[in-house]
Order: C-alpha cells, then sequence, then structure tokens
C-alpha cells in the first residue's frame, strides 16, 4: 500500500474547491495532450473497483484511467459476486480491499455507504455513485466538458432536462456551477420530477444562482448554453406504473435542435434510452461522447492527485 | 399541591414543553438506569401555562445531555449536588447526534449496514435541520420541531 502524507476521501464534488477543480482539469487536459509523460506513473500501484450494482462507462473509465498510468485493477462489479452475498459489511470489504490496493472506486446502491467505507478505510476512497445521492466523477466530467468546450466555466445558461428529482448528476453538477460566477439555470422537468425543494434552499437560494423552472424543452432551448439531458431512471422508482408514465417525457430530436444556438453543446450522463434520438448524435452540439472521453482524464487526474503521485516528482 | 422530594445529586429539568416528559425520558434512556427519577406532567407553569418536570438522582456525569438539547434547546436544566443546585446548565443543539432518531430513507446504508451508527449533523442552525450524516435526508421528526 502506497504510503500518504494525507489520506483523502472524495464522496462529493464539493469535498473539493473550486481551485483544486481547476488544477484538475488543468492536469486531465495535460494527461490528454501528453499520455506518455503518465504512462508510469502508477506501476504497481492497483485500484480496487467495489461495484455493488452494475456499471459500464464509470467502471470502465476508472479502470482505463488506473490502466494508462501503468497501475493494475482489482475488484468486483456486482454485489452478487462480492462478500456482500454472504453478508459482508462495507466497513469490512473496504478494510480487506485496503491490504490489496492503494485506492479504490465505490459504486453502491445505498445512499452513504462509500462514506461508511472512507470512516475506516486506509487508502483513498472515491465515490462512484451511491444511489441517488452523490456522483462527484461525473460532475468532474461534466466540468471538464463544458470548459473544454465552451472554454469558460461562468456566464452561462445551463438547461437541465428530465429526472431532475432522483437524479444525482443534476444535484451534484447544480451544487459545483454555482460556485461560479454568472451561472443561470433553467430546470425542465414534468410537475412530478422537480428538482428537490432541498436543493432550492439549501443550494441555489443561497448561492444567489437565477434559475427558473419549466416543463417544456422548446421554450428552454433558444436561451441555452449548454442543455444537460437526463434519463430517467427506473431503478429510482419504486412503482413501475410511474416510470412508465415519465420515462418518454422528454425526446430531444433533430427538430428541437434546430431551436438551439450553434455552440449550445448537449451533455448527458449515459446511458441514454429515448430520451435523446440517435440522429442527434451526428450533430457537432452533441457532447455526451466527448464527456465519457474527459470524464476518464479526470478520473485520471483525481486519482493522480489523491495517490500524491505529483509531489514525487 | 404535589411534593416531590430534593435530590441529593442529579439534575432537574425544567421548562420541558408539557407531554415531552416521556419522551425525554425514553430518548435519555432512563429506563435502563437504576436511580430514582420522577416524572412531573402538567405542572403549573407561569411563563408556560403548562410544562413537564424531570428529576433524576443521579451522578451528573452520567446522562447526554446533548439528546436534551436536540429534543428542545429551551429546557433549563439545573444541575444538583449536595442538595443543592450548583450549576445551570445553558442547552445548545448539539452539532451531531448518534443514536437518538433513525434515519428513515429506505435507500441510505444505515438501513443495511450491520452495527454502524445512526448520526445526524447540525446542518442549519438557525433553522435548525439535521442531515444524516451518510446520505444527507433531512430529519422530519417531531422531537423538537
Amino acid at each position: 500500500m502506497r504510503k500518504l502524507k494525507h489520506l483523502r476521501h472524495i464522496m462529493s464534488p464539493l469535498d473539493l474547491t473550486v481551485e483544486e477543480m481547476d488544477k484538475l482539469m488543468d492536469l486531465a487536459a495535460d494527461m490528454e495532450v501528453n499520455p506518455k509523460k503518465y504512462a508510469h506513473v502508477c506501476d504497481g500501484l492497483k485500484l480496487a473497483t467495489l461495484f455493488y450494482e452494475p456499471s459500464t462507462r464509470t467502471r470502465m473509465s476508472f479502470e482505463s484511467a488506473m490502466l494508462n498510468m501503468g497501475g493494475s485493477i482489482i475488484g468486483f462489479h456486482s454485489a452478487s459476486s462480492s462478500s456482500a452475498t454472504k453478508g459482508e459489511s462495507v466497513a469490512d470489504t473496504i478494510r480487506v480491499a485496503g491490504c490489496f490496493a492503494d485506492i479504490c472506486a465505490m459504486r453502491h446502491p445505498k445512499e452513504g455507504a462509500p462514506m461508511v467505507a472512507a470512516e475506516v478505510s486506509p487508502i483513498p476512497v472515491i465515490n462512484a455513485g451511491d444511489g441517488g445521492h452523490q456522483h462527484p466523477t461525473q460532475t468532474l466530467a461534466d466540468l471538464m466538458t463544458i470548459r473544454t468546450l465552451k472554454g469558460r466555466l461562468n456566464n452561462l445558461t445551463v438547461g437541465i432536462c428530465g429526472d431532475l428529482k432522483f437524479g444525482r448528476t443534476v444535484h451534484s453538477l447544480i451544487s459545483a456551477l454555482v460556485r461560479y460566477t454568472g451561472i443561470r439555470f433553467i430546470l425542465i422537468s414534468p410537475e412530478e420530477l422537480r428538482i428537490p425543494s432541498y436543493v432550492k434552499e439549501e443550494v441555489l437560494n443561497p448561492a444567489g444562482t437565477p434559475y427558473e423552472e419549466v416543463i417544456r424543452l422548446e421554450d428552454a432551448i433558444p436561451k441555452l448554453d449548454i442543455l444537460y439531458m437526463t434519463r430517467v431512471q427506473k431503478e429510482r422508482f419504486f412503482n413501475e406504473d410511474d416510470y412508465v408514465r415519465m420515462k418518454d417525457f422528454y425526446i430531444l430530436d433533430e427538430e428541437k435542435m434546430k431551436l438551439g444556438g450553434p455552440e449550445m453543446y448537449v451533455l448527458h450522463p449515459l446511458p441514454r434510452v429515448n430520451e435523446i434520438s440517435v440522429n442527434v448524435d451526428k450533430d457537432p452540439r452533441a457532447a455526451y461522447f466527448k464527456q465519457v472521453h474527459y470524464g476518464m482524464y479526470m478520473r485520471e487526474a483525481l486519482m493522480y492527485t489523491l495517490l500524491e503521485l505529483g509531489e514525487d516528482q | 399541591m404535589l411534593n416531590v422530594g430534593a435530590i441529593e445529586e442529579g439534575f432537574v429539568l425544567d421548562h420541558i414543553k408539557a407531554g415531552k416528559a416521556m419522551t425525554i425520558y425514553k430518548d435519555l434512556k432512563l429506563d435502563q438506569l437504576d436511580c430514582t427519577v420522577a416524572i412531573i406532567k402538567n405542572a403549573k407553569s407561569s411563563k408556560m401555562g403548562k410544562k413537564d418536570i424531570l428529576k433524576v438522582e443521579c451522578p451528573i456525569d452520567q446522562l447526554n445531555m446533548d439528546v436534551v438539547g436536540f429534543i428542545d434547546h429551551n429546557i433549563t436544566v439545573n444541575i444538583i449536588k449536595n442538595s443543592r443546585i450548583i450549576a445551570k446548565k445553558k442547552l445548545e443543539l448539539p452539532k451531531e447526534i448518534r443514536n437518538v432518531i433513525r434515519c428513515r430513507n429506505p435507500r441510505c446504508i444505515t438501513s443495511i449496514e450491520q452495527g454502524l451508527d445512526q448520526v445526524f449533523v447540525l446542518t442549519d442552525p438557525e433553522k435548525e435541520i439535521y442531515r444524516c450524516k451518510y446520505c444527507e435526508e433531512k430529519y422530519h421528526g417531531t422531537h423538537n420541531k
């Protein structure tokens, strides 16, 4: 296990200051341009991916990021292939993983599980998504994509569309963006999936960030610099009927894209189902696959930083 | 007038909102202590109209006053030693409370993780809002609200 001066965990995007985020983005940009410079910085180090629920992008992204730096991967990809089936606690699992690995990315369907791990972990724990709660590395990917495409993270009108109630990426993104100046949100959702009141009371209002809530996507699109689409997630609903009623509420297609400006980029945390027509993919403003690309470099930069690798140089 | 004898060492919790004494009795786990406890309900109060009072005879370091502060920080705590009031403790909202209330979010890790304490953190002292340390769910209970 790598000895660290400061053991640090990342549970929420707000665990990082704006300055630290900016540094991470600079580092990620350098990693993208100069991959050889970082190709062996993790030689001999291991990442444990402890994924208690299925994930394709996030897990592959973490694993690729570690492989890019010359490290190795251990872990499991679902609760059924872990000792959780035998009743092992999250705390014990991380104690065990900490004996093998140097850093851990944890996804868990229960909210707060990575924090339980962080409380006892001997190695840095990165929250890779905990239920409907937080997903900090997705936020890092989102910010990096916006900054790269728009050249700034301030003075932006950001439309967020879809499931704003259960969407963890949405809450994390809003919390991170309100720290920049000149941000304005247009929150687009059906009544039932509106942003929770605590996000308004504790994040938007104290920051003085202007926002409006609308139902029609068409009304919002002409005003936007960024359109952040989300999927209505089946796994967040207790009731199948509610899910069926909500899932096709918004579909972004070529017609709606015509209403947007030439630099209104479309982001989506993926996987998408029906909410973005595949015909939109060829539009140069479709940035959701670029988001995946930048996400990997942000995870690489984050692990590099938590492992204090830059401090060796 | 009902008379309850003086105590040698312990606490008198005064100005408890009428009807709340039993809640405090349970949350302070007084049922688990082998000590004398007097619960006075609906006593006359010039300030409150009616109030509850709890008298507890026990060593003064034995009770967690954070719990009382969480339930109602307007309660007056008189600390008694040698049958005399030696201090009046001013209660504050505790920054953190442990194993007093439970997180009701079914998606929270506290619902399945064995041996995990139920921890709530004071996130907004002005509005007296407590949130689960793990899932950040707001506490919607009726203890002090």
